[in-house]
């Protein structure tokens, strides 16, 4: 049996007493044991997220700070751009940005939200990356900054329309932050870091707390009637109708970000001829692949018919016979639409809005058509 | 009169003369979840017993379901393509998912009772 799957191996997040008491199915995941759903179901879950509030235990995920041996915060934001292509220098104070780590091939290591909390650099990882990500920083920016892993903390996520009302309750000032807003605030008395943003589509915040606080903060929102506790199953339903990539799924060490569609999250700075283009790992080939376009591309798939196409599903231009042209990396069903949706790669030729393809799903090629993404129009609010 | 039957992967079989509606338990449609889509076999296929006969998916994952017993496929379920959600509320009812003529009586001997059931799912 490998480690991975074995419960007595799993660690626990400081909210796992709680998911058990409610009922959560708990499943290994990135080495924790994690709630995939609660009684609720998978799909109620995600309804209800998208109608009224959910929340999500996310302190699997890694959380790390970047703190700069100057004291000046522009010192760990100039080192970490060694690291990741986007503009780190212009994240203001109180403001948080979507990042890739990069490697030498221009693929990705691992994506991450970094904010700016005026003293130092805040990161939020994923949880399978997590130790390497730790390793990375190490290697490559210990001259500069301190590298805190903040292992003592757990992390929420409050998400949907009415997350902002149910943070009110516990911070008043919550309907002031705007999308990607972030910093260190109160919360029912807690020491917390909040930041308006999160992975769902949805309007939410993501709450940072102290491990020892972690269950009467969760349990404090969840008594409000309209949040209800989502699993992993409704998280990753919710992200796919929100066109976001899934690490070590829809991007990794073989895609560039040009190749994964996340342009918009690489700055004109970054970019050939700006202020500080170049100067991450890989940038030859992601800088070359702005210039003159990558062969493939990640593209949003809407089935025609009824049936989930799924991850590893192969993408094919015609009813019959041919190569496959390109693979699907997430796929299921969107329960907001009622419909399959999923995201691959695929030729550049073949990624206009509306071209027509085939996934092999148990022999059959069913129909699909490229698709703009998000699938669900999402609410932040900006 | 029927009898009804269940295999260990958790499906039944209610068996009338010749003819047997198979469908998925109450218990395995519990531990799907939410049910979204359900593919059936063709009518008119014959199905060798053990062999992956219709598929059901959840939001999450998709599952096989294996035919229980040998035989040809009389008749399917049209109801599940508008409206899977049925094998979430009624499993054991009007979620049936095909009519299979039985090839071999020998093959239901293997078979569990309600009884029996009961305790393979405790």
């Amino acid at each position: 049996m490998l480690a991975s799957d074995d419960k007595n191996s799993l660690k626990r997040t400081p909210l796992y007493d709680l998911h058990v008491s409610l009922g959560g199915k708990m499943v290994p995941f990135a080495g924790y044991d994690m709630p995939v759903q609660y009684p609720a179901g998978v799909l109620k879950e995600h309804l209800h997220t998208r109608t009224q509030a959910g929340l999500f235990d996310v302190s699997h995920m890694g959380q790390i700070a970047l703190r700069p041996k100057s004291g000046k915060v522009e010192d760990a934001a100039r080192a970490l751009e060694r690291l990741v292509p986007q503009d780190i220098v212009a994240i203001a104070p109180g403001r948080q940005r979507y990042a890739q780590f990069t490697n030498p091939d221009g693929g990705i290591l691992d994506d991450l939200m970094v904010a700016n909390f005026g003293d130092h650099l805040f990161l939020v990882v994923n949880a399978a990356c997590k130790d390497a990500d730790e390793a990375h920083l190490r290697a490559n920016l210990a001259d500069v900054c301190v590298i805190d892993s903040l292992s003592d903390r757990a992390l929420v996520a409050l998400q949907g329309p009415k997350a902002e009302a149910a943070l009110a309750k516990l911070y008043a000032a919550a309907p002031a932050m705007k999308f990607m807003d972030a910093g260190p605030h109160e919360v029912g008395g807690i020491k917390c870091f909040v930041s308006r943003s999160g992975y769902t589509g949805e309007d939410g915040f993501e709450i940072s707390v102290p491990a020892v606080d972690a269950e009467r903060l969760a349990k404090t929102l969840l008594e409000n009637p309209d949040v209800m506790p989502i699993g992993l199953g409704a998280r990753d339903s919710l992200r796919l109708e929100a066109g976001l990539c899934l690490y070590g799924h829809d991007i990794d060490t073989a895609t560039t970000p040009v190749e994964a569609a996340l342009e918009w999250s690489v700055q004109k700075s970054r970019r050939t001829g700006g202020a500080r283009a170049g100067g991450f790992p890989g940038a030859e080939k992601i800088l070359a692949h702005f210039d003159n376009g990558a062969s493939r591309r990640r593209v949003g798939l809407l089935a025609q018919g009824r049936a989930p196409v799924r991850e590893g599903a192969l993408l094919f231009a015609g009813e019959a016979g041919g190569d496959p042209i390109g693979q699907v990396t997430s796929g299921g069903f969107g329960p907001s639409l009622s419909a399959p949706v999923a995201m691959g790669y695929v030729p550049t030729a073949s990624s206009a809005l509306g071209t027509k393809l085939f996934a092999e799903v148990r022999g059959q090629r069913l129909p699909l058509a490229v698709a703009a993404m998000p699938f669900v129009k999402n609410t932040y609010k900006r | 009169m029927t009898t009804t039957l269940y295999t260990s992967d958790h499906e039944w079989l209610a068996i009338d003369g010749d003819v047997a509606t198979v469908g998925i338990t109450d218990y395995a449609q519990s531990q799907l979840g939410d049910v979204v889509f359900v593919e059936l076999p063709k009518v008119g296929r014959t199905l060798k017993k053990a062999e992956a006969a219709a598929v059901v998916e959840s939001v999450k994952a998709a599952s096989d379901v294996y035919a229980p017993i040998s035989g040809e496929v009389l008749e399917t379920n049209a109801e599940l393509a508008g409206e899977p959600a049925l094998v979430n509320s009624d499993a054991q009812g009007k979620a049936w998912f095909f009519k299979i003529r039985i090839a071999d009586n020998n093959e239901l001997g293997g078979l569990m009772d309600e009884a029996a059931y009961k305790a393979h799912t405790a």
